[in-house]
């Protein structure tokens, strides 16, 4: 019989053999689960029912418009970071049917068809992907109208995470506070030590099956070990700022040498004023230079784990009799985004891409007291011509109209 | 700019209701008013808006447009919508008959500043069917016309046939409510003004420290209503403008409808000109 239920912040530790049981205990409760697994060339969440499943010993190499994935025997479970998916989906479907009308002897008649939000529990989530979720839970349930699917869904998630030991090229999250230890929004948390795992509890359900698994409290040492797996991390990440500023002092020893490569961008994003910045530079000319590369294709609003736009449309069957209102994943780069009766309010790319990053990084705080950038780098991967956000909030920086005009 | 805090009770805010229409007055070309009832009597007699909130019209198979509402808030027995025909939705509308059916959702959005203003003077600057979404700001001020110092509507339309409610203009003068109609383009039985609606406004002479301005009309008309209102020293936050943008859920949630940090759906479409002003000339915003 299980015993006490571990107390929220107890630190335990977990063989590779338990997270099998841990999986068991899951499904057993009537969990879906639900963890990193490859696919085409790229990690996704998928269903998963036995822990050989996860693709050990794999690691991703991610950069602007490049993802690949690498083996590397010596890396562990979860050395990769993020792929295309977060849990945007699993939430917030991309397709969902909101109204159902039937229409009898020339009488409509409207039902909310029942929310289908069977528990699902997710292993792998990062700490950048539970803070994008708690932004999702301020848009559909933190203002005067709750969204009823995702409430349900919501509720019914069950969350294990896992702490990042290592960081692609793409991943900010240092500089958004989002990571990358995760610290609040799980049941459970792991980190990967050698060669057992450490588990962190983080809520009473998370307490219940630790207690149930009789998994061994950890040792002092286990979880110091663990908290420096993190520190060194951040400290490596919060490093990249002064490695850029030396590299751009001291310029590479061979200027003019062919067939070397640039060295791939570590990402970090100075967030001093942004919100004075972005919306101070309304007119700044590098939206319109950002936009003859920017294809207007939607990538980054898809992959990206905070974006909620949808367009609500009637799918009608062929007697007219039986129409469903369904909400689709909707896009601030497309023209029918902004199309009313009377035209297209943003008729340009340069005017969309504009809306996208001015709302990501600036007028979200004033819609949800956050931001909207979790710092997960996934817009950078899949644009297809690389397009970096951190690299356009510099260039705006560097030529900060709003500075130059208070000076004049 | 007061939040009604009324929202639809139902279980499921995407829920629409079933109504039918019970009048329809065909205003101008390609513009008529609908009265509706809901087919749910408990829902009809506890349905209350402010003036310049909206409605999200359904017609299943075509989908929902937000239409504002036109009728006096005091009248229970029916809420009118006074539509331009623009698209799939308003075309399926205007194709019922009286009997038909329309479902909707609301009342959403912000409202006039009607209360906030007793006391003080009123502008009511409005072009084309910009009258429609105050119309029940102005029946409001008429049924608490004590309350109020001068009334001035300002209104203006393309052509003489193009103008809204011309029939009830006299009822609304007697009730003291100096009314001034111009238009774009004059016909040979217009003896009024021909000129833009911001020419009306320029005319006046008003006590800009006890006005308010309310202006609803195409975008460029209100930029230089503001304009001109900003010039006698009216302060911004005397100043309302109502934005038009793709409103399509109504609740904040499709992310359509943004203008900088505002959602028009919901913090909106009535906002005061010190809310709008850092958006408001930008282009393509």
């Amino acid at each position: 019989m299980p015993g006490v239920p571990a107390h929220i912040g107890a630190f335990h530790t977990i063989g590779v053999d338990q997270l099998q049981l841990l999986l068991n205990a899951l499904q057993s409760r009537g969990y879906r689960t639900i963890a990193p697994r490859i696919m085409d060339g790229a990690i996704v969440y998928s269903e998963i029912a036995k822990i050989e499943q996860l693709p050990v010993g794999v690691i991703d190499r991610q950069d602007g418009g490049t993802y690949r994935l690498e083996k590397v025997p010596t890396s562990g479970y979860f050395d990769y970071v993020v792929g295309p998916q977060s849990l945007k989906g699993y939430l917030f479907p991309p397709r969902e049917t909101l109204l159902k009308s039937v229409r009898k002897n020339g009488d409509w008649q409207f039902t909310v068809p029942p929310v289908e939000a069977p528990p699902l529990a997710v292993l792998g989530v990062r700490s950048c992907d539970l803070h994008a979720l708690a932004i999702q839970d301020k848009v559909f349930l933190g203002g005067p109208y709750v969204d009823p699917g995702y409430q349900a869904r919501r509720q019914n998630l069950f969350l294990v995470a896992v702490n990042c030991r290592r960081a692609a090229a793409t991943c900010f999250c240092h500089s958004m506070n989002t990571g990358p230890a995760a610290r609040q929004g799980f049941d459970l948390a792991l980190t990967e030590l050698s060669p057992d795992f450490l588990i962190e509890v983080g809520s009473p359900s998370g307490g219940e099956l630790v207690a149930e698994l009789q998994l061994a409290p950890a040792t002092p040492r286990q979880v110091e070990e663990g908290r420096v797996i993190s520190d060194l991390l951040v400290a490596e990440l919060q490093g990249r700022a002064a490695k850029a500023s030396n590299e751009v002092s001291a310029p590479a020893e061979s200027p003019g040498a062919s067939g070397t490569t640039p060295p791939i961008r570590e990402r970090f994003l100075d967030t001093t004023n942004i919100h004075g910045l972005l919306l101070g530079n309304l007119e700044h000319p590098r939206w319109q230079e950002t936009a003859e590369r920017c294809l207007a294709c939607s990538n980054c609003t898809m992959v990206c784990p905070t974006c909620f736009c949808a367009a609500v449309e009637d799918v009608s069957d062929l007697s007219g009799d039986n129409v469903r209102r369904e909400r689709a994943w909707d896009s601030c780069f497309t023209a029918e985004h902004s199309t009313m009766n009377t035209g297209t309010v943003r008729k340009t790319t340069a005017s969309r891409y504009r809306q996208w990053l001015t709302h990501k990084l600036a007028t979200w705080h004033e819609q949800f007291g956050t931001s909207g950038c979790v710092g997960c780098g996934r817009c950078i991967t899949w644009c297809p011509v690389g397009i970096d956000l951190t690299e356009e909030v510099v260039a705006i920086r560097d030529h900060d109209g709003a500075k130059a005009r208070n000076e004049v | 700019m007061t939040t009604v805090l009324e929202h639809p009770t139902s279980a499921s805010p995407w829920l629409s209701h079933a109504a039918h229409i019970v009048a329809i007055r065909n205003e101008v070309p390609g513009v008529a008013t609908y009265d509706l009832v809901f087919d749910d009597p408990q829902r009809a007699a506890s349905y209350r808006f402010a003036p310049g909130q909206f409605n999200m019209l359904y017609m299943p198979g075509y989908g929902e447009a937000a239409i504002s509402i036109s009728s006096d808030p005091t009248e229970r027995g029916f809420l009118s919508h006074t539509i331009r025909v623009a698209g799939n939705v308003t075309q399926a509308i205007a194709r019922q008959q009286v009997g038909g059916h329309v479902a909707l959702r609301g009342p959403f959005g912000s409202s006039w500043p009607v209360n906030e203003s007793r006391g003080r003077d009123i502008v009511f600057a409005c072009g084309g069917i910009g009258l429609a979404p105050l119309r029940p700001a102005i029946y409001e001020v008429m049924n608490h016309r004590a309350d109020f110092g001068r009334v001035i509507v300002l209104y203006g339309a393309r052509t003489p046939s193009g103008l809204l409610y011309t029939n009830e203009f006299d009822t609304w003068r007697a009730k003291d409510i100096e009314i001034e109609v111009t238009v774009d383009i004059g016909d040979p039985e217009w003896h009024g003004h021909v000129g833009v609606v911001p020419l009306l406004f320029y005319q006046h002479r008003l006590q800009a420290h006890r006005t308010t301005v309310m202006t609803c009309g195409p975008e460029i008309m209100m930029r230089f209503i503001v304009f001109e209102a900003l010039a006698r020293k009216i302060q911004p936050e005397d100043i309302f403008v109502s934005m038009e943008r793709n409103m399509s859920c109504a609740m904040g949630f499709c992310g359509h409808c943004q203008i900088g940090p505002h959602f028009v759906c919901k913090d909106g479409p009535v906002f005061n000109y010190r809310q709008a002003e850092p958006f408001f000339n930008v282009e393509d915003m």
